[in-house]
């Protein structure tokens, strides 16, 4: 009999008993649109990481400077002076690979405009941070050069920020000040969003490095307290940047060989690749748990085909007389659960598709479609149809023809 | 195994030597054929007799390749199939054989056409060969006009002329028939003789099981089985399913004829 014909046959003995085929079926729709789902979300929820870090930008290098440790009482990381703002201008004039460098200062200082004031966070940076962050004006202008050259006292907040001090109203052109030094507000910034570890990137304000130099932090002349955030000129650089920073930190600093750095530099491609593979593991899982109810209904299949093979046990009987060979049935009922498997497997993954999208919708991810997971989905359909078909075609097929033809049915 | 029709003309159709078969059930032997021999010639009608217990319906699955005999041979056509796989007999079934049943056995929810169909499927035959030799078998047994009818669509008689038709679709040398009237009432009975009749008269070999005597009336040569053995084997002149049908039909057209014997 050719897989055709055997097709056919399947065909009508499962159009047959239409709701028990459906039923039966189902139990594959819900295992494969489970697993669907499952991937697509996991997928989805990797792919909003990934956009996560490249908002942080997987490109970057951050220089902190080590521990102090020459004193009895050590200073946490970037207590030392070690880095000197000359570096960050060699950096950003030797390494090859790297693009941007800038020099960040940090403090936590109250802002006061007239309405209303704010705790937040002050940064004082060069433009470059600005340009390697992606992080552009929304409204009003960003840092420039010129600012930097002549110490300007203007700002630029972060969303939050504003929204606190300033609520609907334009900021622009408004004064707040920092440690009662006067700033123009020059700008907004676009909104970033929240940082992996739950801190708002928005709740923040730049000034300018000169003017923060001068006016916040009198601070260590030469020395900078605060991080270089380099950029490497494309994501594949990093490596190769983060090696040219550190060979040149180490010759400037006179850092003897095999001696340790006085510098540590972090690199957020790791932490990006740390938190995809999590991800990772954690949308296996998913679909490993959504896979058993594959399995499940790959039980319903096997359970529906011995109670087909019980009922036609005549008409078996029947085949075999006029010449069907045992191989000939085996492969008719091989056929007819992977029928029902198939079907299951296509209704499954359309199911599974607007389920997959359904989530990223309701969880705000991105929505993604993997198509291997598609394809993997139906093969392992047909493969739960043809393993848990098996066992009914053998059986099937064993069956004794006298036997078969007595049986009443 | 010869192709068909390979078999010389001398030969015998079957030929069973030394045949036994024993059924064991755990410690329980049943010896249900006990050393049968039978030889059957191309053209024979043949009506094989007993009554239950009597092993009629083993030598009918033994000769029908749905068994294998225990010890002994069974040469079908000059081959030996006593040893043959499963897989193996049921090429034998579906190329040498055609099987009739008391109970018709045909799929329901399948057309007459696609019933018949059935066997040329096995036997690799493709689509428009297989419908155009299926309806001919059809219209060989006077349903070309039903092909699309389904067995609960169609009366007892013509279930089994579908039956028929299904059996000899793959032209066949043998013709098995087990209890073929035995669900009939007597004139479709006759009918479904005439037919088989009809079809020795054609050169096919007819086995057929009976416990009716009227039914093996119409038939060449009685084997008669008793306890896994032969008991009687005899020849004689069969009568006319035609003629006995011929009779019906006098009396229907006359129903006061058999009232006015009645009287008489």
């Amino acid at each position: 009999m050719s897989f055709f014909a055997a097709f056919r046959v399947a065909l009508r003995a499962l159009t047959r008993n239409l709701t028990r085929t459906f039923l039966t079926v189902l139990g594959i729709v819900i295992g494969v649109a489970a697993v669907i789902a499952m991937m697509a979300a996991g997928a989805g929820a990797r792919e909003q990481i990934k956009a996560v870090f490249e908002t942080m930008g997987t490109n970057m290098l951050v220089i902190r400077p080590q521990s102090d440790a020459t004193t009895a009482v050590r200073g946490g990381e970037g207590s030392a002076a070690s880095l000197t703002f000359a570096d960050v201008d060699a950096i950003r004039t030797e390494c090859a690979a790297v693009q941007y460098a800038a020099a960040v200062l940090q403090t936590r200082a109250q802002i006061g405009a007239e309405e209303a004031n704010w705790n937040t966070q002050v940064t004082g940076t060069t433009p470059d941070f600005l340009t390697l962050r992606q992080w552009p004006a929304e409204i009003g202008k960003s840092l420039n050069e010129e600012h930097e050259q002549s110490s300007a006292k203007v700002v630029v907040l972060g969303q939050t920020v504003a929204w606190q001090l300033f609520g609907d109203g334009s900021p622009i052109g408004r004064v707040v000040r920092i440690k009662n030094t006067p700033f123009e507000v020059i700008g907004v910034l676009s909104k970033k969003g929240q940082a992996p570890n739950g801190q708002d990137y928005d709740d923040t304000v730049f000034i300018p490095l000169a003017t923060y130099r001068t006016k916040i932090e009198g601070g260590l002349g030469d020395f900078l307290r605060g991080s270089i955030y380099v950029s490497a000129s494309t994501p594949e650089q990093v490596m190769r940047a983060e090696g040219q920073v550190t060979a040149l930190l180490r010759e400037r600093h006179r850092t003897a060989p095999g001696a340790e750095d006085d510098f540590r530099v972090r690199n957020l491609a790791e932490f990006a690749t740390a938190r995809e593979q999590t991800t990772g593991t954690i949308t296996t899982l998913l679909a490993a748990i959504a896979a058993v109810s594959l399995v499940v209904g790959g039980i319903g299949v096997m359970n529906i085909m011995m109670v087909s093979v019980v009922e036609r046990t005549r008409e078996i009987g029947i085949r075999m007389a006029v010449g069907a060979r045992p191989i000939d049935l085996l492969v008719q009922f091989l056929v007819e659960a992977l029928v029902l498997s198939g079907i299951g497997g296509l209704l499954g993954l359309g199911l599974g598709a607007i389920a997959a999208d359904q989530l990223a919708k309701a969880l705000g991810w991105i929505s993604v479609f993997p198509t291997e997971t598609a394809l993997m989905a139906i093969g392992v359909a047909s493969g739960v149809g043809i393993v848990f078909g098996l066992y009914p075609a053998i059986k099937a097929s064993r069956l004794d023809p006298i036997v078969a033809l007595r049986t009443e049915t | 195994m010869n192709p068909k029709g390979d078999a010389q003309a001398g030969q015998p159709v079957i030929e069973l030597a030394q045949v036994t078969r024993v059924y064991t059930m755990g410690d329980m032997e049943l010896r249900a054929l006990k050393g049968v021999d039978l030889v059957i010639e191309r053209g024979e009608s043949v009506a094989i007799m007993g009554t239950s217990g009597s092993g009629k319906s083993t030598m009918m699955n033994i000769i029908g390749c749905l068994d294998r005999p225990t010890t002994g041979s069974y040469r079908l056509l000059g081959d030996d199939v006593s040893r043959l796989s499963r897989s193996e007999l049921a090429v034998v079934r579906g190329r040498r054989l055609g099987f009739v049943f008391q109970s018709f056995n045909l799929l329901s929810r399948t057309t007459a056409l696609e019933n018949v169909e059935l066997p040329l499927i096995y036997a690799g035959v493709s689509g428009r060969e297989r419908r155009r030799r299926a309806k001919a078998a059809l219209e060989r047994v006077g349903l070309g006009s039903r092909l699309d009818h389904r067995p609960s669509q169609l009366s007892g008689g013509q279930q089994q002329r579908v039956a028929i038709a299904r059996a000899i679709v793959g032209e066949p040398e043998i013709l098995l028939a087990d209890e073929p009237t035995g669900n009939l009432d007597s004139q479709t009975s006759v009918e479904v003789m005439a037919m088989l009749q009809e079809l020795v008269a054609q050169g096919i070999t007819l086995v057929l099981v009976t416990h009716e005597p009227d039914i093996a009336e119409y038939l060449g040569r009685v084997v008669a089985l008793k306890d896994g053995l032969i008991s009687r084997d005899g020849k004689h002149t069969p009568i006319s399913a035609q003629a006995a049908l011929a009779k019906l039909a006098a009396n229907a057209v006359d129903p006061h004829a058999s009232a006015r014997q009645g009287h008489a």
